[in-house]
């Protein structure tokens, strides 16, 4: 394996990209698609009715002062996409996930840094895979990694690029919002449909993958693959009445978000179990784990589980009990929603 | 002419004691807790003061701002910190309206696992953040790095907020 150096070296640059990018164009953007059924939305089920989801865990991924292994958090991932798609070879397994067109495909990863230094998506994980995007044959230029503003993204350990040939790392800061709201059905959509959206995700991206970090909320309950969406939008603040709920089901209903943010490899490397979802470091833990899957209902259900058992072992209230149940889940995967599936019956949970 | 003389006094006393309470807010509002560099012993101030307000402090705290904006914050400032080099810290300092928001917010995070500490008007202490209140102040230290001197650090420069407040 390489040494660091190497390593990011090989992630953060490619061959030169003159100034193609997707222009999807606000028209596709706003059209409102027909919201699927749960059963015809993924493509990685392992069998009707059901939504992949796997853990992957390595007890030994943080060294003996607390840093990541680097080498390990590559194998993790490996692990986990193997796990997910059934081939175990990272190039093979990549091409699986990544949408059809190649090297000429945009790919946003998502990452959240509002919880500053200390509780933020680490940058070892995206690094991590834009090297394995480069492999599957995304041109380095065609990968942006990306979130609200450039202080979010330092928060993670990025350096603000705009290079094109090299993979970028930007804000909406830099892209900007798109100047009219998502006002399709505004009924569907609730306070979510005077949301604007992130050109990074609108104009640049043709997928995104959403690489959250699993936090406790004082509003929602828990933050994960599905509120990560709240750093796409300009207003997030408009949308955390009653625990978050419906607007985070609301917001992941917009066609842009549903149709582009199509896998999620959430960082659950280390985690606050409570008083999130800022940095708490008298409550963080280490789960040592990525949650990857395509159905963020079901990815969510699981992480909450998993922050509860923690809750409880610590000896803390469950969120129900301390008054902030993550409601948004069970709305998500409603009749109205239909995002995914939250009921353990639906969900084939892959531990490794 | 009496009449006017008095009248004249109680205006002038009047206003005296409303400037005297304008001043006095104000000072209380608009000062700097933040040490500057080398001010507190081995704590250098590596970053602006950002400052915050009830409108805007989503951008900084996401949702917590919810909790804040309830009990009655006025502004939210933060800088980050880093001692000897290399432990580094951020202190958040937020002015509420009154003693009761500050105390509201810091009853919340209150746990068993906490030490309490002489600060301000009440303190507490983890391995890794200091959390205290003193009158309309609520201010809360975080270290990003838990080492042997981190817990006497954190101490040394919550004092030096605190004689600032």
């Amino acid at each position: 394996m390489k040494d660091r150096r190497d390593f990011l070296k090989t992630a953060l640059t490619g061959a030169v990209l003159l100034g193609s990018q997707s222009k999807l164009g606000l028209a596709g953007v706003t059209s409102h698609s027909a919201i699927p059924d749960h059963q015809d939305q993924f493509t990685h089920r392992t069998e009707p009715g059901r939504s992949r989801v796997v853990i992957a865990r390595d007890p030994a991924l943080h060294g003996p002062a607390g840093q990541l292994d680097e080498k390990r958090v590559l194998e993790l991932l490996d692990r986990a996409i193997a796990a997910y798609t059934g081939r175990e070879k990272p190039t093979e397994a990549w091409r699986h996930i990544l949408p059809q067109g190649g090297p000429d495909k945009v790919i946003g990863l998502k990452t959240n840094g509002l919880g500053g230094k200390g509780i933020s998506t680490h940058a070892v994980l995206a690094l991590a895979i834009a090297e394995r995007l480069q492999w599957a044959g995304i041109k380095a230029g065609n990968i942006i990694i990306w979130d609200r503003n450039a202080r979010d993204l330092e928060a993670c350990g990025f350096t603000i690029n705009t290079d094109p040939s090299r993979v970028r790392c930007f804000g909406s800061d830099v892209s900007g919002f798109e100047d009219q709201p998502v006002a399709v059905e505004p009924i569907t959509y609730g306070a979510a449909a005077n949301a604007r959206l992130s050109k990074i995700l609108t104009r640049q991206c043709d997928m995104v993958i959403g690489l959250p970090i699993l936090k406790d909320h004082s509003g929602a309950g828990v933050t994960f693959a599905m509120k990560n969406m709240y750093g796409v939008v300009q207003r997030p603040d408009q949308l955390h009445a009653g625990g978050c709920n419906p607007s985070v089901a609301d917001l992941n209903s917009i066609p842009a978000i549903r149709e582009k943010v199509r896998f999620t490899i959430g960082d659950a490397m280390t985690s606050v179990y409570d008083g999130g979802p800022g940095f708490h470091p008298e409550r963080l833990w280490q789960p040592n784990a990525l949650i990857v899957g395509e159905d963020r209902v079901a990815i969510d259900h699981t992480a909450w589980q998993l922050l509860e058992r923690k809750r409880a072992e610590v000896g803390m209230p469950t969120l129900e009990a301390a008054g902030r149940p993550p409601r948004y889940i069970a709305t998500a995967a409603d009749a109205e929603h239909k995002l995914g599936f939250n009921k353990p019956e639906h969900i084939n949970l892959v531990e490794i | 002419m009496i009449f006017r003389s008095r009248h004249w006094m109680l205006a002038t006393v009047v206003i005296s004691v409303v400037a005297v309470a304008a001043l006095t807010g104000c000072k209380k509002k608009s000062v700097d807790a933040f040490p500057a560099s080398g001010a507190v012993a081995g704590w250098e101030k590596t970053g602006e003061t950002r400052t915050y307000d009830a409108k805007n402090l989503y951008q900084y705290i996401d949702g917590d701002a919810e909790q804040y904006i309830s009990a009655g914050v006025v502004t939210t400032s933060t800088a980050d910190y880093k001692y000897q080099g290399t432990l580094e810290a951020v202190i958040d300092i937020h002015t509420m309206s009154g003693p009761d928001g500050a105390r509201k917010i810091f009853d919340t995070s209150r746990a068993n696992d906490a030490k309490m500490v002489p600060l301000g008007d009440a303190g507490i202490a983890f391995a890794q953040s200091i959390v205290f209140r003193k009158g309309p102040y609520l201010v809360r230290i975080v270290a990003y790095e838990s080492t042997p001197v981190t817990a006497q650090a954190l101490l040394t420069l919550a004092h030096g907020v605190e004689t600032r407040l």
